[in-house]
């Protein structure tokens, strides 16, 4: 496992100089577009970059506790323990959405208790629970949502990166899918005007940008109009959450890919007559919960995403 | 979760049972897989109607501009009483591939019953 010492402090140095991850999950690197599974890491199989790395955690749903899983406050914990057992820590967490699961003060106040034990700077976009208070996500925006605009996107640079935080989980219409709507379609196109079409992009949201299944909802309406601002870049990466499972696609320069939550499995598309909570075999839940580091290794044009269960 | 087929018939009879009097009936319009049962309903002007959530999940009724419930966790209810003849579409602002509608008829000309 190499030399990393235990020391907690904010270094961005010590991930840049090595990203190990200690787990099970599948690596994927990314050169041209073209992505190639390496296979499953397991134990402590290094993967040496020069880059650096951030993690992604989604659908926490803080509050849940049916049958599919009766502790998500313990789920979001091991989660982030493992978190904090990362070997070489990364530049921030962004979280993709339903931190809780009812938009409840306490449901928040017990997410940030846990997900703040990480000690990381976490970059939030809402999910379609996190809105439905009587103010319609009044106590996400003011927990969530300092310096964001409309209903809570906003963009940061971080290593060269441009990411992009936006929020398809509002003014939803029916027999629709997730929506951005007019004035952050425009804000986002002003957002990359201007920008160096080498710069790789990161955006994230809710509910996948892509059409995932949407005889379930699973896809944005105005998401193509979104990507089409960002043709011209060379590499742009979009994460999403929602589905609670993991997905990949690859599209020219564009590659999606979806988070597990931490709180519950979904099934996958079509294979059952809804998208609720799966029950799983209580053995089983921890396999298909997990988080995700994503490790940018900048000269190289490779970009890395790795998916672990919190165990198996 | 065993009971609410039960329950279920309960209110249809109870709903039937009250179709004659004066006073309007209920109905019931049932949540579970992420559908509204039935999709659509008719009714009399002044009926209310009740949504019971029986998904693990949480739902919403919305139909802008008048009807708008909380997020209805699992087993819970909301009840909106229809007074005006007209089709109301509703969905779930939640999961807006759920929709239904509720097809309100005069009170008047009703008691052929």
């Amino acid at each position: 496992m190499g030399s990393h010492d235990r020391d907690d402090r904010p270094s961005r140095r010590k991930a840049l100089e090595c990203m190990t991850w200690a787990g099970t999950g599948v690596l994927w690197t990314v050169a041209g577009g073209v992505p190639a599974s390496l296979g499953l890491i397991d134990g402590a199989v290094a993967q040496q970059a020069k880059g650096f790395a951030f993690l992604q955690i989604s659908d926490s749903h803080i509050g849940f506790d049916k049958p599919a899983n009766p502790n998500a406050k313990g789920t979001l914990e091991a989660a982030i323990g493992r978190v904090r057992a990362l070997p070489a820590k990364p530049a921030f967490m962004i979280h993709t959405g339903d931190i809780s699961h009812l938009s409840k003060s306490s449901e928040f106040d017990d997410a940030e208790g846990i997900i703040s034990q990480a000690r990381l700077d976490v970059h939030y976009v809402p999910g379609e629970h996190d809105l439905v208070d009587d103010d319609a996500g009044k106590l996400y925006k003011e927990r969530y949502g300092r310096g964001s605009k409309g209903a809570g996107w906003y963009s940061f640079d971080a290593e060269g990166v441009h990411f992009i935080g936006l929020v398809n989980v509002v003014n939803l219409q029916a027999g629709g899918l997730g929506n951005l709507g007019a004035e952050q379609l425009a804000w986002l196109e002003d957002d990359v005007k201007g920008r160096a079409a080498s710069q790789p992009i990161v955006v994230f949201a809710h509910i996948p940008l892509w059409t995932v299944y949407p005889d379930w909802g699973w896809g944005t309406a105005d998401g193509a109009q979104a990507l089409s601002y960002l043709k011209r870049f060379g590499s742009v990466t979009v994460l999403n959450g929602h589905i609670h499972q993991v997905m990949q696609k690859v599209e020219g320069n564009v590659t999606f890919h979806t988070a597990r939550s931490t709180a519950f499995p979904q099934p996958a598309p079509g294979t059952a007559p809804s998208p609720g909570p799966m029950k799983v075999p209580p053995e089983q839940l921890r396999t298909m919960l997990g988080i995700a580091t994503v490790t940018f290794q900048q000269n190289a044009q490779r970009l890395a995403i790795i998916d672990t269960p919190l165990q198996g | 979760m065993t009971s609410v087929p039960v329950r279920s018939m309960a209110l249809l009879a109870w709903a039937l049972a009250a179709a004659v009097p004066a006073r309007a009936a209920d109905a019931a319009v049932k949540i579970a897989n992420f559908t509204f049962n039935p999709a659509e309903l008719r009714i009399k002007a002044g009926t209310k109607v009740t949504w019971t959530n029986e998904d693990d999940i949480p739902h919403t009724i919305v139909s802008p501009p008048q009807v708008r419930s909380k997020p209805l966790d699992t087993d819970q209810r909301f009840s909106f009483t229809f007074t005006t003849p007209g089709t109301f579409k509703y969905f779930c602002s939640l999961h807006p591939h759920m929709t239904g509608s509720i097809v309100v008829e005069a009170a008047t000309g009703s008691n052929v019953q």
